[in-house]
């Protein structure tokens, strides 16, 4: 109760702030910023007077379609960045052959890919998954892959000595060790969804709430910008404790861990 | 499975470090009879638990050869695999964090096929209610005391039978009160299921409270220095610390033991795992 009194409070101080800045001093540019009270009734507004509010079908398309873009290509970084973790802290061989090549890659910031990107892809969808997907990607991978570093040689040995064969144990000690580290990779890699999803769609994208937000500036619609980095806001923190509630439930042991 | 003799013969080790070659084991050989339960006692750095490892198939050898129940186990051409004929207990836990009690309990027979789940998970709950541990079984590892994560894992190992069970210095670390107790749940266990035992420690009172023979190895290189025959009866009780054979035993030990610590502390040979 105090956590959400506080939180609360958190959140009145920068809107108070924002009214403050914009509104009553307007110091500099901070003037030609959209009002805190304008953006407030544009999106409750039945009729928006830039076309898009909690009551239009546009704003719910875009929100719909960043969300259904970024849990594609988080499922997709899920699906191929773990067994390429596993596989690279697994195998030495393999290791070898592929870190190098992932190190080199992985410091590109997801801007630079932009181009490449359109250039790979056909307009429309793929190169926004695309760069969306490839941020995700590296972090589940480099997660998994400190997960199975992070196991204790001697459970290993433990396994084996129990009559584990090295198959065995990747089943049974290096997933389930590593599990904790792919969960907190997991919430990592939905944060850097959303930041690689408006880029992408800023940049590339036809549609979406990275899209809303570009276009919006371009076409002087001030008050949808701050809608839609609002609307970011809320769907980004919905997402990663959805996220947060199934890594929970995918890692038990840890939480028991910790109230023990 | 049964109980099977243990033959190291010969054995030599040497490991690579910055100065060169050192050679940690010189033709090591110590004979353990079946049902025996035998300590291996000396300094850090005597390569006792390079003796352990290569029984356990985690390390080769250089030299000599390892029999298990007669068969050729290891040799320098070729390592053992490990396997749940010879199961390790480690210094500190080695207990799966994301398996209940039970399911640690059921990890080997249900691993390596020889047992159904339901009919592996009766044999646990039986085990860990024989060793004193009924109602543990769907905790997880790190809720139980230190004392009963090891004695979980004893039952652990000993539920799949092994031919001989090697016991890497596991109550190091444990305050005395805890350890002594934890001897006698151990002694408690052997006297029931009678497997032959290797046990590795440092500590000279463990190894003849425990021991059915104590050998005594030096440092650097390790060799055996000797055997001795604790001739204490079983099944034994913590009031044996007290009595005068027990003592005379530890003191020969010490003895044994001494001289060669006392080379080494003064040469001030960094000490090795």
């Amino acid at each position: 109760m105090r956590r959400l009194i506080l939180g609360l409070l958190g959140c009145g101080l920068l809107l108070g702030l924002w009214y403050l800045a914009v509104d009553v001093l307007a110091f500099g540019r901070f003037g030609s910023l959209p009002p805190l009270g304008e953006v407030l009734t544009e999106w409750t507004s039945h009729e928006p007077v830039y076309g898009t509010s909690i009551f239009t079908h546009n704003y719910y398309a875009d929100i719909w379609v960043s969300v259904r873009r970024v849990l594609e290509a988080f499922v997709l970084a899920v699906l191929l960045g773990v067994p390429l973790g596993l596989a690279i802290g697994w195998s030495r061989r393999f290791r070898d052959f592929t870190f190098p090549v992932l190190e080199l890659i992985r410091p590109i910031p997801i801007l630079a890919w932009v181009p490449l990107a359109i250039l790979m892809f056909p307009r429309g969808e793929q190169p926004v998954i695309f760069l969306t997907w490839l941020s995700a990607f590296f972090v589940m991978t480099l997660n998994t892959l400190l997960g199975v570093q992070s196991v204790d040689r001697d459970l290993v040995r433990a396994a084996r000595s129990l009559g584990a064969s090295p198959r065995d144990v990747l089943r049974t000690v290096i997933v389930p060790g590593a599990l904790p580290y792919v969960t907190t990779g997991m919430k990592i890699a939905i944060g850097v969804s959303w930041f690689s999803l408006v880029a992408g769609e800023m940049v590339a994208g036809q549609s979406g709430l990275g899209y809303l937000i570009n276009s919006s500036y371009a076409t002087v619609r001030y008050p949808t910008i701050v809608i839609g980095m609002l609307t970011l806001g809320i769907v980004g923190f919905a997402t990663s404790a959805a996220i947060g509630a199934l890594a929970g439930r995918l890692a038990p042991h840890r939480t028991r861990t910790a109230a023990a | 499975m049964n109980p099977a003799s243990l033959q190291i013969e010969d054995v030599a080790k040497s490991y690579r470090s910055q100065s060169g070659e050192l050679l940690a084991l010189a033709s090591c050989s110590i004979e353990i009879a079946p049902e025996e339960l035998h300590v291996i006692v000396g300094p850090s750095g005597c390569g006792k638990t390079t003796l352990l490892n290569a029984v356990a198939g985690f390390q080769g050898i250089d030299g000599g050869v390892i029999r298990l129940g007669g068969e050729t186990l290891c040799t320098p051409e070729r390592q053992a695999e490990p396997g749940a004929d010879r199961v390790v207990v480690f210094q500190h836990s080695t207990l799966f964090p994301w398996r209940t009690v039970l399911d640690n309990v059921t990890y080997g027979p249900v691993i390596q096929g020889r047992r159904s789940r339901a009919e592996a998970r009766s044999l646990a709950r039986e085990r860990l209610s024989q060793a004193g541990l009924a109602g543990l079984e769907d905790r997880y590892p790190a809720e139980l005391s230190s004392g009963a994560q090891r004695r979980v894992e004893i039952v652990r190992a000993l539920v799949n039978e092994p031919r001989v069970l090697l016991l890497d210095e596991p109550f190091r670390g444990m305050d005395q009160i805890t350890r002594d107790l934890m001897h006698e749940a151990l002694l408690e266990l052997y006297d029931r299921a009678r497997p032959t035992v290797l046990f590795i420690t440092h500590d000279i009172e463990e190894a003849v409270f425990l021991g059915s023979r104590v050998t005594a190895m030096s440092a650097r290189p390790g060799r055996v220095k000797a055997t001795i025959e604790v001739d204490l009866p079983r099944p034994r009780e913590a009031g044996l610390r007290a009595s005068a054979r027990f003592n005379e035993l530890l003191a020969d030990i010490l003895s044994l033991v001494h001289d060669e610590a006392n080379r080494a502390f003064v040469a001030g040979d960094r000490e090795a795992a």
